[in-house]
Order: structure tokens, then C-alpha cells, then sequence
């Protein structure tokens, strides 16, 4: 019988199946940031285990708060730090290195498809994009992974939804990925994988299918996964080139981790974004969606352009093409986070944060920031922001704000407008 | 040496779907590195139409609530501040997965009870001082409000049961990997 992508995964990194539906994997990947690991570190001391499992395929980073705000923060870093050092972690970001995990990590060509990676921190799903299971953990979980290079969890029912149509212009994943959601409802995909598959997909950059991926969480899914393809093989042909004889040989393995034409599925669902418009949330739920137009009465005071769901290259690119010789409403505060120093300094050479600072925004180092109000544009009672992030919880950014999720084109618009608004990309 | 919690005590009624969990504790107290700091923040930032913060937590052991409780992080630190606020056992409709997993693998107890008995539960027990006594083994909850007592049948999978009774995943996973 056909498998779907999980299954597969599954079934070649299984050591064992202690009950039920509980398969306990081996792990190809285990990362690591300042916020999650701390504990589980002083855990593994105060249990007379302060070893890992392995220096190559554990990856730790700090990019939550950075550089330190506080000395608790300072402390989570030090932690980190010393234990990469004591262990000889090989992959270990620090200041002046450091960026978003979830964007920082692929741009390291530390994904492959078919991999099986855990993370504390729920938008490890992002790295499906790559055809790997990607799954975000608790402590304990990662602490035993850490450890033992493992990790247990229920056999993958999986949802595929075939995305299909015409993406119109000015449309973007960060739409595709919140009508999505918007459909699912935020427990709709709870204790299942997605399969994102279609024409649609398929034209996506890994970019694009990041950010799509990195919202799988929102909608309760386990993980997201899409297909590796030519596009994944371009990605990763620099990292891996020297593992396969040429590029057909590794583009065959790759396809390995690709669904069988019988596979199982929970649902199949048929989303056509052929009439999709530009999207962004109203309440405190990211399954809460309107389309931007009807939006447009609410005036902002903060927009944000960053995080793992948005803040890669192709995103800042995108918002810049909308800012481009404008300035934005002296009303807006507007903060521009490239994901990892690599974008920072691309961003530069091209041109691109020069376009963001003439329009009047304020540009940080790579951190997560502001996305969960802990540094880096944290919102006072009573203040909105425009967000490229991915969560709109009450009070995330700050007690008593509100958040709007969006494209990074629809916050650039809104950052001009001085309220949410449709850039000029979008022709509807 | 890590042993099987308490699950019996004076039960906290959360009558709302989607309790997420910045709402559980807010993500500026992450940077928390002891158990019990997290301890005074516990549903600091919830919107629940009735709870009182300084009132409704004190004394109880028990949560019931209703679906998707524990949606979004992926924070242990969420279970965590239950824990140190002498909650080990939360019943609901359904849990998030990474909390569902969380909870056990703290040794802790995430159960999931169907929509009709969450239903009856909060329409005859909310609003009476509530007692919920658990027994893992024949795996019945005995709830008891004001004058009435019923017993609720739950059912555990032998990995769940394995985790509570080993005191949770670090304990198990060296055990036997």
C-alpha cells in the first residue's frame, strides 16, 4: 500500500513502537535556541548527563533576544554558550553570526528532505518545506533528544491540500498560507501533517514554501510538508554536491520522500487561490481572516517586517518594490528585521535597505524581536502593528496591542497609508 | 528521584475553546530559567469572562476546560507554571498536540473527555465547588459537586500511563533507549 511523505519518513527512521500508535524515531537534526534549551541543559547536569548525543547534528543558536537585553537574558545566552563550547557543538551562532533559527538553519543547507528534525519551539514546521518532518517539542522532548538522539510521536495521519489556480499578482504565500488556515480553522489540522501539493506549490520559491510551511502550527498541524524538486535540489546543490555524482542522481534520492500515487490521506482538499486577495486577521486567532479591503478603516502605529514566516530575502525584496521612493505615514513606526546576516547583507548590496531607511524605517539585527514582544518594537496599551509575523494572540507584542498578520507587501502598503491597506502589486 | 504526581483535588473551570498558551504564560517571563518564578504568572494575561486572577486558582488541583486547550508554543513552561501551582491534571475536550505531549512527558496528566460529558460537567458541576479524585490505575475519575458524585470512565494509552508512572519521558526514554 502507497505511503504518504510522513509515512516514509516514518518507517525509515523508526527504532521503535513501544505501544499503539507511538513510534519512537532517530533524529537526523535537533536544534537548539537560548529560550527552550537553558532548562533542559541544567537538567541533563543536575541528572549526572551533561553529554550530547552527537556535536554534528545538534545546531544551537541564539536569536530569541540579541544581543541581551537584561541579565536573564544574558544568563539564557550564557548557558547556551558554554554548553556549545563545553561539548564542541560544531554548528554554534552566536552575536554577529546569529539569525532566525528557522531561516538561519535551511540557509546553513542543515535541511534535506527526508529528515526527521526537532526543535523547541512550534515553528520548527517550517523546514517541511524541504520534504523533511520538521516538528516543534517541549523541553523534555528536546532534552531527550539532546541526549539520546531521539524522539517519540503518534504515526502521521496527514491532510493533502492540492493548491491550485493562478496566483494573481500582488497575492502572495503569506495569503495562500492564511486562507488556508482560515479554512482548516486554527484546531483543523490538530495531530496531522500537511501535504502542500499543486501546480501552485510547486511554482513557489523555498522562500515562498517556508513561509507557508512556518503557519502549519497555526492551523494545530503537527507539521507541513512539500515536495522536494528541482527547486529544492537548486537550494541545496551547493551543500551537497559533493555527496552525489551529479545532479540527477541527487534530484532521485530527493524524490524518495515524495508521496506514492496510492498513498492514504485523512482529506484530501481542493483550495484554488485563482480569486485570492490579499488577507490579514482581525482578531486575537490567526484563523480570523479578512480580506484586506475591508480592512482598511484601521489605522496602525507600528508595522513590523520580519520572523521566520517573513523575513527572508524574497520579503524584503517584495517590500521594497511597494516603498520604493515613498515615505511612510509619520504617524508609523516601522522596524525591518532581516532574518539572518546573509539577507542583512544582501538586502545591502542590493540596494534594499537603503530603500526601507529613505522611506523612514528603523533597521535591526537578525532576532525574533518583537514577533512575541519581547524586544525590538514591543507595542504599548492601545497601539496596532502590522505584522509579517505569524501569531496574533491578545496581547503578544505587548499587554493591551493588537496585531494584524499580513504579507510583507500588504505591511509596506499599510506603513505608507498610515493605515492597513493593498499595495499597488495587487490589481484587484 | 522522579514519582507519580498528584491528580485529586478541587477542580478550576475554564469555559472557553482555545486557550492558548500566552494566555497560560505570557512569552516575557520565557526568559525564567526556575520553575517557581514562573509560579506567580499563571493565566496572567487570560480573557475569560468571570475569572478572577487572584481568586479562582488558589487551592485548586484540576483543570477542566474544552477544545484545543494549549494551542499555539510549543513551551514547556506552560505546564510547568500548572505544575508549580499544584495542577497536574487538566481534562478537556481536546489539547493541542505539543502540549498534550508536554504534559506527559512532566508526568503529568492531559485527558481528553468527549463533548457531551465536558458539556454536562460544566452545566451541573461549574458553578458548585467541585472535587475531582483519580484513579489511574482503573483509569475513573470520581467528581464530586455539592451533594452530587459521579464517576467518569477516561482511558490512557499504555505509552501515556508508562510516562505518568515513570514520572515522565526523561525517565522512561533512559530506561529503555
Amino acid at each position: 500500500m502507497g505511503k504518504t511523505v510522513a509515512e516514509k519518513i516514518f518507517d525509515s527512521h523508526r527504532i521503535d513502537n513501544p505501544s499503539d500508535n507511538i513510534h519512537v524515531l532517530r533524529l537526523d537534526a535537533v536544534f537548539c535556541h537560548e529560550i527552550t534549551t537553558p532548562v533542559a541543559i541544567n537538567d541533563l547536569i543536575a541528572r549526572g548527563k551533561d553529554r550530547v548525543f552527537d556535536t554534528q547534528k545538534i545546531k544551537a543558536v541564539i536569536d530569541h533576544v540579541t544581543p541581551a537585553k537584561d541579565s536573564k537574558t544574558a544568563s539564557q545566552g550564557k548557558i547556551l554558550r558554554d554548553w556549545a563550547r563545553r561539548h564542541q557543538i560544531h554548528d554554534f551562532f552566536d552575536i554577529g553570526r546569529n539569525g532566525i533559527c528557522h531561516v538561519l538553519f535551511p540557509e546553513k543547507g542543515f535541511v534535506r528532505p527526508g529528515y526527521t528534525i526537532i526543535m523547541g519551539d512550534s515553528h520548527t514546521c517550517t523546514h517541511g518545506a524541504f520534504g523533511a518532518f520538521a516538528a516543534g517539542v517541549g523541553t523534555t522532548d528536546l532534552e531527550v533528544g539532546i541526549l539520546k538522539g531521539i524522539c517519540a510521536f503518534h504515526y502521521p495521519k496527514t491532510i493533502k491540500i492540492d493548491v491550485t489556480g493562478t496566483l494573481p499578482a500582488g497575492v502572495f504565500a503569506k495569503d495562500v498560507i492564511l486562507s488556508i488556515i482560515a479554512r482548516l480553522g486554527v484546531n483543523g489540522a490538530t495531530n496531522k501533517i500537511i501535504e502542500f501539493a499543486g501546480p501552485v506549490i510547486a511554482a513557489m520559491s523555498m522562500d515562498a514554501r517556508m513561509t507557508l510551511c512556518n503557519m502549519a502550527v497555526e492551523a494545530g498541524a503537527t507539521s507541513g510538508i512539500c515536495y522536494p524538486d528541482q527547486t529544492t535540489l537548486a537550494y541545496l546543490w551547493p551543500f551537497i554536491q559533493d555527496e552525489y555524482p551529479d545532479k540527477s542522481e541527487a534530484l532521485k534520492a530527493f524524490k524518495k520522500f515524495r508521496p506514492d500515487s496510492d498513498a492514504t490521506y485523512e482529506e484530501q482538499i481542493k483550495h484554488d487561490v485563482s480569486q485570492l486577495e490579499p488577507l490579514v486577521t482581525y482578531g486575537f486567532k490567526p484563523d480570523q481572516v479578512q480580506p484586506v479591503k475591508e480592512m482598511q478603516a484601521t489605522e496602525i502605529d507600528q508595522v513590523y517586517i520580519g520572523s521566520c514566516t517573513n523575513g527572508r530575502i524574497d520579503d524584503l525584496k517584495i517590500a521594497a518594490q511597494v516603498l520604493k521612493g515613498q515615505t511612510i505615514n509619520e504617524n508609523v513606526r516601522g522596524i525591518v528585521s532581516p532574518a539572518t546576516p546573509k539577507i542583512f547583507k544582501q538586502a545591502l548590496d542590493e540596494g534594499i535597505m537603503s530603500i526601507f531607511m529613505d522611506a523612514g524605517f528603523c533597521v535591526t539585527n537578525p532576532t525574533c524581536g518583537a514577533c512575541l514582544g519581547m524586544s525590538t518594537g514591543v507595542l504599548a496599551e492601545g497601539e496596532v502593528c502590522a505584522s509579517t509575523t505569524n501569531r496574533n494572540f491578545r496581547g503578544r507584542m505587548g499587554k493591551g496591542g493588537m496585531i494584524h498578520l499580513m504579507s510583507p507587501a500588504t505591511a509596506a502598503a499599510s506603513a505608507i497609508a498610515g493605515h492597513i491597506a493593498n499595495s499597488p502589486l495587487f490589481k484587484g | 528521584m522522579d514519582t507519580i504526581k498528584n491528580f485529586t483535588g478541587k477542580a478550576l473551570f475554564l469555559d472557553r475553546i482555545d486557550i492558548n498558551t500566552d494566555e497560560i504564560i505570557p512569552a516575557k517571563y520565557l526568559t525564567e530559567i526556575s520553575k517557581e518564578a514562573l509560579g506567580p504568572h499563571l493565566f496572567e494575561d487570560i480573557t475569560l469572562d468571570g475569572f478572577d486572577l487572584t481568586r479562582d486558582i488558589s487551592g485548586k488541583s484540576v483543570i477542566i476546560s474544552r477544545v484545543n486547550f494549549g494551542c499555539g508554543s510549543s513551551r514547556e513552561h506552560a505546564p510547568w507554571v500548572l505544575e508549580v501551582n499544584g495542577i497536574n491534571l487538566v481534562i478537556a475536550e481536546s489539547f493541542a498536540r505539543i502540549f498534550r505531549q508536554n504534559m506527559f512527558n512532566c508526568g503529568m496528566l492531559a485527558v481528553e473527555l468527549p463533548s457531551p460529558v465536558i458539556d454536562h460537567l460544566f452545566e451541573t458541576c461549574a458553578h458548585k465547588e467541585t472535587t475531582v479524585t483519580t484513579n489511574l490505575e482503573k483509569q475513573v475519575f470520581n467528581i464530586k459537586a455539592g451533594e452530587k458524585e459521579e464517576e467518569i470512565k477516561f482511558s490512557l494509552t499504555d505509552f501515556d500511563r508508562a510516562l505518568v508512572e515513570a514520572g515522565g519521558w526523561v525517565e522512561y526514554a533512559d530506561s529503555n533507549y
